[in-house]
C-alpha cells in the first residue's frame, strides 16, 4: 500500500500545483453557458480496492438514474430540456486518488459530483469540491465531518449527502443494543485507520456511557488486517455479552467467524457497511440472526421504492443494495435541485439543494435544513435465512 | 493462564504464515543480495492458484478423501507459483544481474504492482474477496478453556514440516550446498563448476513453493484478494530482516517473533490502536543493537 500512496500523492501534488487557479472551464459552467443542452455529472466511485461491490452498485445505480431521466426526455430547466451525461472515474478506494479524481472532474467541467462513498475517500474529495465551489453529494458517507469545515466547524456550503450521519447511526445502534439486546457488557472492535468505523464506534461508546453502561472492551485493528484473534480473545475474556462491529462487509465475516471460534457466544450487531450481498456469500451460516442498522430495507419499501427496485432488478438482475438506493436518491436530489433552480449554474443548483424540503426518495423522505445532512429515518435489519430482513424503523 | 495459552496459539498461527513467506525473501537475498519485493504478490498468486485448484478438484474429484484434495491443491499451487517465480526471474531479474542492485529492486516493485493490478483487471478474479472454504473437515476442541481448531493445528503443523524440510534441503543436499556456496562467494563458485543460473532459478522456485504452501494455508483460514500480498509481504520482509536477512533459521525465528509482538502488544496495552506503532518501535530498537538481525552474520566489506 505504501508505495501506491507515495506514487498517488506525488501525482496529486503535481495535479494540484497545475490546477490551483480556477480554470476557464469552471467559469464557463458557472455562467451557465453550456453547449448542446447537456449537463455533465461526475461520478467518483470505489470501483477497485477493498470495497469494489460498493463502487459497482454506485455506478450501476447512477447509470440507471441517468438512463431513466434521459429516456424521459431529460430534465426541464426553465422551459428547456437538458440531457444528462455521466462521467465515471475510479478512485481506487484511496483517499489521495479520490481527491485527485475530484480535481479532474472539476476541471472537466461537470455541474456536480456524486460520490465518493466511503468516508475515508469522501472527506478529502469534499475539500476539493468545497474549494472549487462544485456541488457534491456523497451517497453513502456517514462521517459527520464530511459536511463540516475542519477549521471553523461551520457547515460546508457545497457538500451534501444522501445518508444519515454516524452520530445518528451510532445512537440507533446503541439504543437497539440496550433495548433489544439488553446488553450489560458491550464490546466494540473497529478499524482505527478508517474514518467511518472510528467515528461510529466512538458515538456508540459515548451513547452507551450516557445511559450508564460502560463499554468493557474497545479494541481496534488497521485496514488490511485479517487476523483479529488477539483482540477477539481479549473481548471473549472480558465476558462481553454484545459485540458491535461497525466494519466493512469484506471483513465482518472473518471477524464473526474468528469470534465464534475463540469462544465468544454473545450477540453481534453492525452498521450500514454490512449491507452488501457479498457479506452473505462470504459468511455462509455464520451471520445468521445478526442485526445491523442501515438506510433502507428492500422488503418494506414504499411505492416509490418498489417501482425503483423492480426496474433496477429488471436491468441488472439483482436487488439494489443500500449504496444503489442511496446513489439513486443522490441523483434524484440533484435532478430535482436542477429543476427547482431553473438553471445549470453550480451556485444556483447548490442553493436549490440546500433548501429541498420534502424529497420522496427510495430510502425515505429527506429534507435539508441549511446543512448538507439530510433529516431522515433509519432501519434495523436482521439476517434471516440468508437474507436481509426488515426488523424495525428508528426515527431521528 | 488459559488466556495466555490462547494468545500463544493465535501467535503461532499468524507466525507460521509470516515465517513461510519470510523464507522466500531471505533465500533470494542469500544468493543474489537482492530484495525481491514481488514476493508478497507471489504469495498472493499462490493463494489464488489454490483457490482455483480447489474449485476444479472438488468439481471433478469430489468423492476423493479430503486429505487427497488438500494435498492436490497444495501441489498444484506450488508448481504453478514456482513456475511463475522462475519466469519472473528469467524475464525480469536475470537481465539486470550485473546492473546496480537498485534497478533490480525497482523492477521487483514493478512486478509486484503488475501482478496486483493484473489480478484486479482479470474478470474471473477481480477485486472482490474470496474464501477457499474448508478443504479439510473442521472440528474444534476446548482444552481447559483454550479453543484449538483442527485448521489451526494443520496450519502450524504443515508450516513446521515445510520449514524442517527446507532446512534439511539447504543443509544436506547438493543443491542446498550450492545455494549456500553462492551466497558465501558468488564470484568463485562458477569456477568450481556450479551451474549458477540453475541454482538461482531453483532458489526462486523453492522460495515460491514455500510461499504457495503459505498461501494455501492462509486462504483456508482467511479471505484472499489481489492486494493481500502487500501487508503480509511487508510483515514477512520485516520478519526476514529482524531474523537476519540471508539466514534461513533467522527468517523462521523472525516470522514467529513478529507474530508474537503483533499478538501480544494489544494484550499488554489497554487499547489496540497503537499496536503497529509499538510493534515497529520495538523492532527498530532491536535493529539498533543488532543491525544484521538476530541470526544474521556480520558483513565485512573487502576493499
Amino acid at each position: 500500500m505504501n508505495r501506491m500512496v507515495l506514487i498517488v500523492s506525488l501525482c496529486l501534488a503535481v495535479g494540484l500545483t497545475s490546477c490551483t487557479p480556477p480554470s476557464d472551464t469552471t467559469t464557463t459552467t458557472e455562467q451557465g453557458q453550456l453547449t448542446g443542452g447537456t449537463i455533465k455529472i461526475g461520478l467518483n466511485a470505489e470501483l477497485t480496492g477493498s470495497i469494489p461491490v460498493v463502487g459497482q452498485s454506485c455506478r450501476d445505480a447512477a447509470e440507471f438514474a441517468v438512463k431513466q431521466i434521459d429516456d424521459a426526455g431529460g430534465i426541464e430547466v426553465g422551459g428547456a430540456r437538458v440531457m444528462v451525461e455521466l462521467i465515471t472515474e475510479d478512485n481506487e478506494d484511496k483517499a489521495e486518488a479520490a481527491a485527485a479524481v475530484a480535481q479532474k472532474l472539476t476541471t472537466s467541467g461537470v455541474l456536480a459530483m456524486i460520490g465518493p462513498n466511503a468516508s475515508r475517500n469522501a472527506v478529502p474529495a469534499a475539500e476539493v469540491a468545497e474549494s472549487a465551489h462544485i456541488p457534491m453529494i456523497s451517497p453513502w458517507s456517514t462521517a459527520p465531518r464530511l459536511t463540516m469545515d475542519a477549521r471553523s466547524g461551520a457547515a460546508k456550503q457545497y457538500v451534501f449527502r444522501a445518508a444519515f450521519t454516524d452520530d445518528f447511526q451510532g445512537v440507533v445502534a446503541a439504543n437497539f443494543a440496550v433495548q433489544h439486546l439488553q446488553t450489560k457488557r458491550p464490546a466494540v472492535l473497529y478499524d482505527v485507520s478508517s474514518e467511518y468505523n472510528k467515528g461510529i464506534a466512538e458515538v456508540y461508546r459515548t451513547t452507551l456511557q450516557e445511559k450508564g453502561i460502560a463499554v468493557v472492551a474497545f479494541e481496534s485493528y488497521t485496514s488490511g488486517d485479517k487476523d483479529f484473534s488477539a483482540q477477539l480473545t481479549k473481548i471473549a475474556q472480558t465476558g462481553a455479552d454484545s459485540l458491535f462491529l461497525p466494519n466493512y462487509y469484506s471483513e465482518v465475516p472473518l471477524q464473526v467467524k474468528q469470534a465464534r471460534r475463540l469462544g465468544y457466544e454473545g450477540a453481534i450487531l453492525g452498521s450500514d457497511s454490512w449491507g452488501s450481498e457479498e457479506l452473505l456469500k462470504l459468511a455462509g451460516d455464520d451471520c445468521e440472526g445478526l442485526f445491523f442498522t442501515t438506510h433502507y430495507a428492500a422488503d418494506t419499501a414504499t411505492p416509490a421504492a418498489k417501482e425503483f427496485i423492480a426496474a433496477y432488478q429488471a436491468t441488472y438482475g439483482s436487488v439494489p443494495d443500500d449504496v444503489a438506493a442511496l446513489t439513486y436518491d443522490s441523483m434524484g436530489l440533484l435532478f430535482s435541485a436542477v429543476q427547482a433552480a431553473g438553471s445549470v449554474e453550480r451556485e444556483a443548483v447548490r442553493n436549490a439543494l440546500a433548501t429541498i424540503s420534502d424529497y420522496e426518495g427510495v430510502t425515505g423522505t429527506m429534507q435539508f435544513q441549511g446543512t448538507g445532512d439530510p433529516i431522515k429515518s433509519a432501519v434495523v435489519i436482521q439476517i434471516k435465512d440468508g437474507k436481509f430482513t426488515f426488523f424495525q424503523t428508528a426515527q431521528p | 493462564m488459559a488466556f495466555f495459552l490462547q494468545q500463544l496459539l493465535n501467535a503461532l498461527q499468524v507466525g507460521s504464515v509470516y515465517a513461510l513467506i519470510a523464507l522466500g525473501y531471505t533465500m533470494v537475498y542469500g544468493v543474489l543480495t537482492m530484495i525481491n519485493f514481488a514476493h508478497g504478490d507471489i504469495f498472493m498468486v499462490g493463494s489464488y492458484l489454490a483457490f482455483f485448484a480447489s474449485g476444479l478438484l472438488l468439481a471433478y474429484f469430489g468423492q476423493a478423501p479430503p486429505l487427497v484434495i488438500f494435498a492436490g491443491v497444495i501441489v498444484v499451487s506450488m508448481l504453478g507459483t514456482s513456475l511463475l517465480a522462475v519466469l519472473i526471474e528469467r524475464a525480469a531479474y536475470k537481465p539486470l544481474r550485473n546492473a546496480p542492485r537498485m534497478s533490480a529492486v525497482i523492477t521487483a516493485l514493478g512486478i509486484g504492482l503488475l501482478l496486483e493490478n493484473a489480478f484486479v483487471a482479470i474478470p474471473a478474479i477481480g477485486p472482490a474477496p474470496r474464501t477457499l472454504g474448508e478443504l479439510l473437515p473442521a472440528t474444534q476442541l476446548s482444552i481447559g478453556g483454550v479453543t484449538v481448531s483442527s485448521l489451526q493445528l494443520v496450519i502450524i503443523g504443515v508450516a513446521v514440516l515445510t520449514m524442517l524440510a527446507l532446512d534439511v534441503t539447504v543443509r544436506k543436499t547438493m543443491v542446498g550446498i550450492a545455494m549456500r556456496a553462492i551466497s558465501w562467494d558468488h564470484s568463485i563458485v562458477p569456477l568450481m563448476g556450479v551451474p549458477v543460473d540453475k541454482v538461482i532459478s531453483l532458489t526462486f522456485a523453492s522460495g515460491a513453493a514455500v510461499a504457495a504452501i503459505g498461501g494455501t494455508l492462509y486462504g483456508m483460514a482467511y479471505t484472499i484478494d489481489p492486494y493481500m500480498g502487500i501487508r503480509i509481504g511487508w510483515w514477512a520482509f520485516i520478519s526476514a530482516v529482524v531474523g537476519g536477512i540471508g539466514s534461513i533459521r533467522g527468517a523462521m525465528l523472525g516470522g514467529f517473533l513478529l507474530a508474537f509482538v503483533e499478538i501480544f502488544t494489544p494484550v499488554v496495552l489497554k487499547s489496540s490502536s497503537y499496536r503497529d506503532m509499538i510493534a515497529f518501535s520495538l523492532l527498530l530498537v532491536l535493529l539498533v543493537f543488532r543491525p544484521t538481525g538476530i541470526l544474521g552474520r556480520t558483513v565485512s566489506q573487502k576493499v
